[in-house]
């Protein structure tokens, strides 16, 4: 079982400075204690520490040695590694420049392994079968509610749960039930947002096709709790196998009688209607989800009031994401000291991560809150492809933030990531190596927003196209005079004046990404692409290059 | 259903089903096939292992599928158990390597190294 990562910097100028005898003195040494089973020792790639080359990071304290000798090699494994203590002459001084602090707090708890709470059964039952199902304790959490405890016991289980939306923003789920249970009215909704239209995110994906009935029974408990009597999945119409998966794990559960017309003799009854959605992205924006529902345009509804007072038909509506919804049976089930006892103190729980881009491994992992992109990347990434740099990240799809090195290393959970000007979003984390451009990434980006606004408000329907333009221009080496600074007046205008989340999300991954890389963009204003992914053609030569913009817009 | 105990009966008698259905199979294939198994062309791979399982005429094994397991990089991905055996994971199993997965492994018994996944966390 092994309980430590050890990561010795493996770019070539720590070659040259001997970082391969380190390995091999630290392999030796890890021998020699017996402890080769329990600790597995990598190279990493360039990390923007070069003041400390060689250096080694110990995990899961994320301590950083350097720079080091082959002689201090001993003493390092033998009071880190053998007695658990941090080897404090060995650390590498905070880098001034950074601000990054050369030893994270250590954490409590388990971090290897995945803790698998809402992928648990995806990948080792028959998402076909109930029984599967309940065998890897289905159904308890309802029922245990229903036989067991009142409908304010279960809002109050999972307000003390301290659940967060896994959607991206993060909301108290306990929070947003409350608001519904206390609206005075006869009927309320649970809707399950499975829309994933965010690009990059395919966790729901995984839980609806693996893992379906969680899902029902996250949502008769939510039901259970506020005092709603029928839901609605709204899913989006891309995902036929996931719909197919869920209207038969219906149909086996109405069939069990754990959803339909008084479940368990409680009184309760919960019905599930399946909608599929036709490939909007704005639909995933719950007021345009609940339109879209509804049967007319999917386009957002202006807030206050919330779905939370007013939401489907006018009523009050509980809109959950699939994952935070597949949490809530475990919640209840196991209760609330289980669920805090993982994550950070503000951000309970596990988060399913998808990794992309430039990293070995690419899928989903679930992990604890609180972990870092460095750990993402190197072991459950496999590290970075072909042994590249790493340039930035973007965290939380499209609408994300681009993350540079500096942040490498903070814990990412949603109240850290504020902190630090970044969002967490939905959790997909599309890594970036050197060979990346920055601006070509923030035109696929836009491109992307320009087609799936919905065109209500003119800032979202006019500034994303503007924008667009703007990035094209400076991909094409012909940017105006004035073009960058135009460029970030609009992200800012389309932020603060936009009608719902697409507009207000759309423009913060050029905004973070002139905060870190803003020397790139003024090298295609000047001309020049540094990575030469840019096709650069120049100046505008006949009147046809002048529009060839429109031909992007296919 | 009416109660926790109710419940309870399905589960254990669930569990007991898959240790009597385990008693007379010796070996368990799983196929995992979620969207992106299915794109990296799980469906081939699970046709060519009932293929090849009728053409060797083995009858003792158990062929089930599953959602996917998150290791997208490696689909598709095929998982085999001998008995109680330790469970391999076997990665970008494709149509083509299913005759000598069953021959060595199903069949014969030992697992194929250079095909399966390795974890380090």
């Amino acid at each position: 079982m092994i309980r430590a990562h050890v990561m010795v910097s493996g770019d070539p100028l720590s070659l040259t400075r001997g970082a391969e005898a380190i390995k091999l003195a630290l392999e030796a040494e890890l021998a020699f204690h017996g402890l080769e089973e329990e600790v597995h020792v990598s190279y990493i790639g360039q990390t923007g520490r070069r003041d400390v080359l060689p250096f080694v990071i110990i995990y899961p304290e994320g301590t950083l040695y350097g720079p080091l000798r082959v002689e201090d090699v001993p003493f390092l494994v033998e009071e880190h590694l053998y007695k658990g203590r941090v080897a404090e002459t060995l650390l590498a001084p905070p880098d001034v420049l950074s601000g990054v602090i050369a030893r994270l707090p250590r954490r409590e708890g388990i971090l290897y392994g995945q803790q698998r709470v809402v992928l648990r059964r995806a990948g080792i039952i028959d998402p076909k079968s109930i029984e599967d199902y309940i065998a890897y304790d289905g159904y308890f959490g309802l029922a245990k509610a229903l036989t067991e405890m009142t409908p304010a016991q279960v809002l109050q289980t999972v307000r003390d749960s301290g659940l967060q939306g896994r959607g991206g923003a993060g909301f108290p789920t306990g929070m947003k039930w409350q608001f519904v249970a206390n609206q005075a009215a006869d009927t309320r909704y649970i809707v399950c947002n499975a829309d994933e239209s965010e690009p990059g995110t395919f966790k729901d994906r995984l839980i609806l096709e693996g893992d379906p009935h969680a899902v029902l029974e996250g949502m008769a408990l939510a039901g259970y709790a506020v005092g709603a009597h029928e839901g609605w999945i709204y899913i989006r119409g891309e995902y036929t196998l996931a719909k197919e998966r869920l209207e038969c794990a219906i149909e086996q559960a109405q069939a069990l009688g754990m959803l339909g017309d008084n479940i368990m003799e409680s009184g309760h009854s919960f019905h599930i209607h399946v909608h599929a959605g036709a490939g909007a992205y704005v639909c995933g924006e719950e007021t345009a989800l609940l339109e879209s529902l509804e049967g007319k345009r999917g386009i957002p509804r202006i807030r206050p009031p919330y779905p939370t007072v007013s939401g489907y038909h006018g009523m009050p509506t509980v809109v959950n994401n699939v994952e935070t919804l597949a949490n809530v049976p475990a919640i209840i089930r196991e209760g609330v000291a289980w669920y805090r006892a993982m994550g950070t103190e503000k951000s309970p729980g596990t988060k399913v991560y998808t990794m992309l881009g430039d990293v070995n491994i690419t899928g989903l992992i679930e992990v604890p809150m609180g972990i870092t992109l460095r750990e993402v990347i190197e072991i459950y990434g496999g590290g970075m492809k072909d042994g590249k740099a790493f340039k930035c990240a973007q965290t939380g799809g499209a609408a994300g933030s681009i993350i540079a090195p500096v942040l490498l290393d903070t814990p990412m959970d949603y109240a850290t990531m504020h902190q630090n000007g970044a969002a967490l979003g939905s959790g997909a984390l599309l890594v970036c190596a050197a060979d990346k451009c920055v601006v070509d990434l923030a035109y696929v980006l836009m491109r992307f927003f320009v087609t799936e606004s919905c065109g209500k408000c003119v800032p979202c329907r006019l500034g994303t196209l503007r924008m667009m333009e703007c990035l094209e221009r400076l991909r094409q080496g012909r940017a105006l005079p004035g073009d960058l600074e135009d460029l970030e007046r609009m992200a800012h205008q389309v932020i603060q004046t936009s009608f719902c989340g697409l507009g207000q999300g759309a423009p913060v991954s050029i905004l973070t990404a002139l905060r870190h890389f803003r020397e790139e963009f003024e090298a295609h204003a000047a001309g020049t692409c540094p990575t030469g992914v840019c096709p650069m053609t120049g100046p505008v030569k006949t009147i046809a290059a002048q529009h060839d913009y429109i031909s992007f817009m296919r | 259903m009416k109660s926790l105990e109710e419940l309870q009966k399905i589960k254990e008698r669930a569990l007991e089903r898959r240790r009597m259905s385990a008693e007379g199979v010796r070996v368990r294939v799983v196929v995992a096939m979620g969207t992106c198994g299915i794109a990296a062309g799980a469906r081939d791979t699970m046709t060519a292992i009932l293929d090849e399982l009728e053409k060797q005429k083995v009858t003792d094994v158990a062929v089930t599928q599953t959602g996917c397991i998150g290791l997208c990089e490696y689909e598709p991905i095929v998982q085999v158990q001998i008995g109680d055996g330790e469970m391999v994971t076997y990665g970008k199993l494709s149509a083509e390597r299913v005759p000598a997965l069953v021959e060595k492994h199903v069949v014969g018994g030992e697992p194929i190294a250079e095909w399966a996944i390795k974890q380090t966390a």
